[in-house]
């Protein structure tokens, strides 16, 4: 029994389920994450996946979260033990006083539990033994049964369950009702046999608001829907396979012509990345918004490409939804570790443009705007999410658009332009922003046409290996580059209650857990200043905040410190007063992690005395 | 590429096609390939053919990778778009140009060593996907730019001006588009303009994916005794199945043809073929047939010229897409953005 009091907290919990990968769990957690938001109390769920097709370790985390903490807490309270092969490991996670939730048909040695929690046994497979008998259906059913069982424990309202089914199963009668029989074996079974509810409950909130629940890879194919992208070529590689399938899928709702039912959109999954960017960019070169989706070894394969792009200055939109590098690394597993990569993609002097999203409301937003910032300033935009926003459904504010937007379609010059008289050179900087005009092929007979190539040329498209041409070229690529500070989305700062003389930096998937540790520090008496990265190249504001500041913790999730490393070589800033904060362990970063490593830091300034001079 | 400037004055009694341009509407700038190089003479076709079919230059965009045969795009059709890319990696750049605007004519210039080697990948893919486009690849079995070094096209026992044998296997790029589906495949020699010209515009007309090997030797590296791509040897040992005429549209241009020895194939789009038979069996619609023949003369050491096989019936890329007629490249947000209204609705299904 256990000899610590077992937690109680409503509406505030973590539950994990860990599962075998192919077990068919997943919609059954799913579901079980969707109902307490059914409750109106925000959740924010996260798969722990393996890199294979079935057999090994799976968990499904759901953070039960009133305050509307988005990121990782770290840390379990009640464990869904469905996995033998992770027991001891899963055992070990709980915090002390959690919930160990078990199989129970087959009994388990007490030394196979701990003291320090509470054990809740149900007979799963004896139940679903007894009831099915083909072995599929007692697999899938088992899953129901304890999301069934859950719901009584947790105090579930079945009703709200049972609405989420019906909407899952709509128009499948016979599904429909076999699932709700499973829910009910469940949880009967429950409130038959054991103290229900818990310590844990989820009682009916308001919390949730209008907000939506989509995973970032949707939000961000839907984006490239809003955002006109009408050639999307792709190769499926985890973690981003999921945004040209979304996008397929939005396609087929929203694009095609009501009069021919034809397509408004051409679709190629290519035989490798490379083909992949490459028709991308013949179709950008061509006038059309295209885009491809990616993750880090995608990224290292289209480098050439995406050096052409800068080169020839033709759009394109990378959406690299990055994952645990290098090499293979960990596929399946959450980092920030392409920034480098991306910024500097290719060989030579390159710079490329990078959007940060924080949520799937963001991925929207800036996949749409990728467009008009790739036309607009012809060359590559990279949409930098990660696993963690990519595969997870987040809870984020509705998407909006503003029917009045109308697409930059950047420094076109057409066939009147060109009948005007106007002098089209193809890489003449005419407006001193360093974009020049392009014309798409077919524009006019006798004028506008140009050859593109990644050789030098000179501001005709002449080609040309003389050296100050080549200069020159380059030199209007950087005041083009400086052009982008202005035209990326801003970091966005926010001040401490207090004065202070720390801040902190972060980006992208980071935001969640920073919001929740800000408010841990906080109350640990540690004051930061914030400011969160939107977009590479860095605007002028980066630098003043790091200026204003003794020194600044900067927060990313990989082990060089990238984002980092990009600030001091952009901004020539003094590498000491960038204070590295690193997760990469493959897992999201947490509020805990952060609060910890930076409380720690700060702690460690108040007490080390300042080492006097030796006279 | 080149920058020197071509003479801009012609004879003013130039003949003039339907469209009203002359032959020096269809060149581009001077070649700085090597004198005799049989890539120039390719150009020539295709200039000829272009001028012949009355395209309107900047209706055509003209699509490359690396390499000798990559730069000739610049040597004709002056006024095209043109796109020198990556080395191997022209198909995609076409692949993604064609899905754009499906309304202009997509001409793509390719090497031995960029189509069967770096890039043999993208031409399979290319060719499987039936793009709509004339793929033409420049084959002279050698790389010229890096001076000698053989290609994947080189013949397995052919030697290299230094005098190495060649110990691996040729790629036939002609059995590999049968093999892959290429609606058009033929095979043609830079030094034979008459059946060449025919070719490329009856390629140009076709719809699906066109594909044309041209041996062109290499004056510079492999025009010696040894290379099975040198002008000599092609010549000896060219086979050709057919000869060809085009009659475009529906007011055909006389051509002159004995009856009884032609045999029309009518295109998809109305163009007819005329095929002057040299070989009494030869079926250019069987492509079983057309890979066994092609098998057959190789094993004697024959290089099988002219139109191997069409498919007048054949599909491209966008047929296979349902694409709709209007190039994706002229819409805009009225046409492409589901608007806000929509987007309340995907929020509401998310909640």
């Amino acid at each position: 029994m256990s000899v610590q009091s077992p937690i109680s907290s409503v509406n505030d919990f973590v539950v994990r389920f860990a599962n075998v990968n192919g077990s068919g769990s997943a919609s059954a957690n799913e579901l079980f994450a969707r109902s307490i938001l059914r409750h109106g109390v925000p959740v924010s769920p996260r798969n722990i996946f393996p890199s294979n097709i079935q057999g090994l370790p799976t968990w499904y985390e759901v953070r039960v979260t009133e305050e509307g903490h988005l990121g990782a807490r770290g840390g379990v309270d009640m464990m869904v033990a469905m996995n033998p092969q992770t027991w001891d490991k899963d055992v070990a996670s709980i915090e002390p006083g959690g919930y160990l939730f078990y199989d129970s048909t087959k009994p388990m040695p007490t030394s196979k539990f701990r003291e320090d929690i509470t054990v809740i046994g149900v007979p799963l497979t004896a139940i679903t033994n007894s009831t099915y008998t083909d072995p599929r259906q007692r697999q899938l059913f088992k899953n129901i049964i304890y999301l069934g069982a859950l719901c009584a424990l947790l105090d579930l309202d079945p009703k709200l369950v049972e609405q989420l089914i019906g909407e899952q199963y709509k128009g499948k009668e016979k599904l429909l009702s076999s699932n709700v029989h499973a829910l009910h074996l469940g949880r009967d079974w429950a409130l038959q046999n054991l103290k229900c509810p818990t310590g844990l409950r989820v009682k009916k909130s308001d919390k949730v608001g209008d907000r939506i629940f989509i995973e970032g890879n949707s939000a961000a194919a839907l984006g490239a829907v809003y955002g006109g992208a009408t050639v999307c070529a792709w190769y499926p590689i985890t973690p981003s396979s999921s945004v040209a399938e979304a996008f397929t899928s939005h396609c087929k709702k929203y694009r095609h012509d009501p009069e021919t039912g034809k397509a408004k959109y051409a679709i190629v999954q290519g035989e490798d990345e490379l083909a992949s960017i490459g028709i991308v960019i013949g179709a950008s070169w061509n006038g059309a918004r295209a885009f491809t989706a990616t993750s880090g070894p995608g990224i290292s394969l289209m480098t050439e490409f995406i050096g052409l792009s800068y080169f020839a200055e033709i759009p394109a939109v990378i959406m690299n939804i990055q994952r645990a590098g290098p090499s293979t690394g960990m596929p399946t597993r959450t980092q920030q570790c392409d920034v480098i990569a991306c910024a500097y993609a290719s060989h030579g002097d390159t710079k490329h443009v990078l959007l940060f999203p924080e949520d799937p409301a963001e991925a929207f937003e800036f996949a749409a705007a990728a467009f008009d910032l790739a036309e607009r300033l012809q060359t590559t935009i990279f949409l930098m999410l990660d696993l963690d926003i990519g595969m997870n459904h987040r809870l984020c504010r509705p998407l909006k658009w503003d029917d009045a937007r109308q697409y930059d379609r950047g420094k076109v010059m057409t066939a009147e332009m060109l009948e005007e008289g106007r002098d089209f050179g193809r890489y003449l900087d005419v407006d001193g922003d360093g974009i020049p005009y392009r014309t798409y092929p077919g524009t006019h007979p006798t004028k506008g046409s140009y050859f593109t190539r990644g050789t030098s040329r000179d501001r005709y498209a002449r080609y040309s290996e003389e050296g100050a041409v080549y200069a020159d070229n380059m030199q209007r690529l950087v005041r083009k580059f400086e052009t982008a500070q202005d035209m990326v989305p801003r970091p966005l700062q926010a001040n401490a209650a207090k004065p202070t003389k720390c801040g902190v930096i972060y980006f992208g998937s980071t935001s969640p857990a920073m919001d929740e540790a800000i408010g841990i520090l906080e109350s640990r008496g540690h004051q930061l200043d914030r400011m969160r990265i939107r977009a590479f190249p860095f605007h002028s504001s980066v630098a003043s905040f790091i200026a204003d500041h003794d020194f600044v913790y900067v927060v990313e999730q990989n082990r060089d410190a990238q984002l980092r490393q990009l600030i001091v070589n952009e901004n020539g800033i003094d590498p000491v007063r960038l204070v590295p904060i690193l997760h990469y362990d493959g897992t999201p970063i947490t509020a805990r992690f952060i609060a910890n490593s930076i409380g720690d830091h700060q702690d460690h300034l108040k007490v080390t005395p300042l080492r006097k001079a030796v006279t | 590429m080149t920058y020197i400037a071509k003479p801009k004055f012609h004879h003013p009694g130039l003949k003039k096609n339907e469209l009203g341009y002359t032959h020096r509407d269809y060149e581009g700038k001077i070649s700085t390939l090597c004198a005799g190089c049989g890539h120039d003479s390719i150009t020539a076709s295709i200039i000829e053919a272009c001028y012949e079919l009355s395209i309107e230059p900047h209706r055509v965009a003209k699509i490359s990778g690396i390499g000798c045969s990559s730069k000739t795009p610049d040597y004709f059709l002056g006024n095209s778009h043109g796109f020198n890319s990556v080395h191997g990696r022209m198909p995609s750049v076409l692949t993604g140009a064609n899905l754009a605007n499906r309304d202009l004519i997509y001409l793509g210039v390719s090497g031995d060593g960029d189509s069967a080697s770096i890039g043999f990948g993208q031409f399979a893919h290319s060719i499987r996907r039936a793009v709509n486009m004339t793929y033409i690849v420049e084959n002279n079995g050698v790389y010229g730019l890096t001076k000698g070094q053989f290609s994947a096209t080189a013949d397995r026992g052919s030697k290299s001006k230094k005098g190495v044998t060649n110990t691996d296997n040729a790629i036939d790029l002609v059995a590999i588009a049968l093999q892959l589906g290429a609606t058009f495949v033929a095979r043609s020699f830079s030094g034979d303009k008459t059946q060449l010209v025919p070719l490329i515009a009856a390629a140009i007309r076709h719809k699906g994916a066109s594909f044309i090997d041209v041996i062109s030797p290499c004056i510079a590296f492999n025009n010696h005794a040894g290379s099975t791509k040198s002008f000599d040897y092609v010549r000896e040992h060219n086979d050709a199945v057919n000869r060809l005429d085009v009659l475009v549209g529906r007011e055909p241009i006389s051509v002159d043809y004995a009856p009884g020895t032609v045999q029309v194939v009518e295109q998809h789009d109305g163009t007819r073929l005329a095929l002057r038979k040299l070989d009494a069996d030869y079926d250019p619609h069987d492509r079983l047939g057309a890979q066994t023949f092609l098998q057959k003369h190789a094993a004697k050491g024959q290089i099988v010229t002219g139109l191997l096989y069409v498919d007048p019936d054949a599909e491209d890329l966008h047929t296979h897409l349902d694409t709709v007629e209007t190039p994706l490249n002229t819409m805009d947000e009225q046409a492409l953005c589901p608007g806000s209204a929509v987007l309340d609705k995907i929020n509401a299904s998310l909640r």
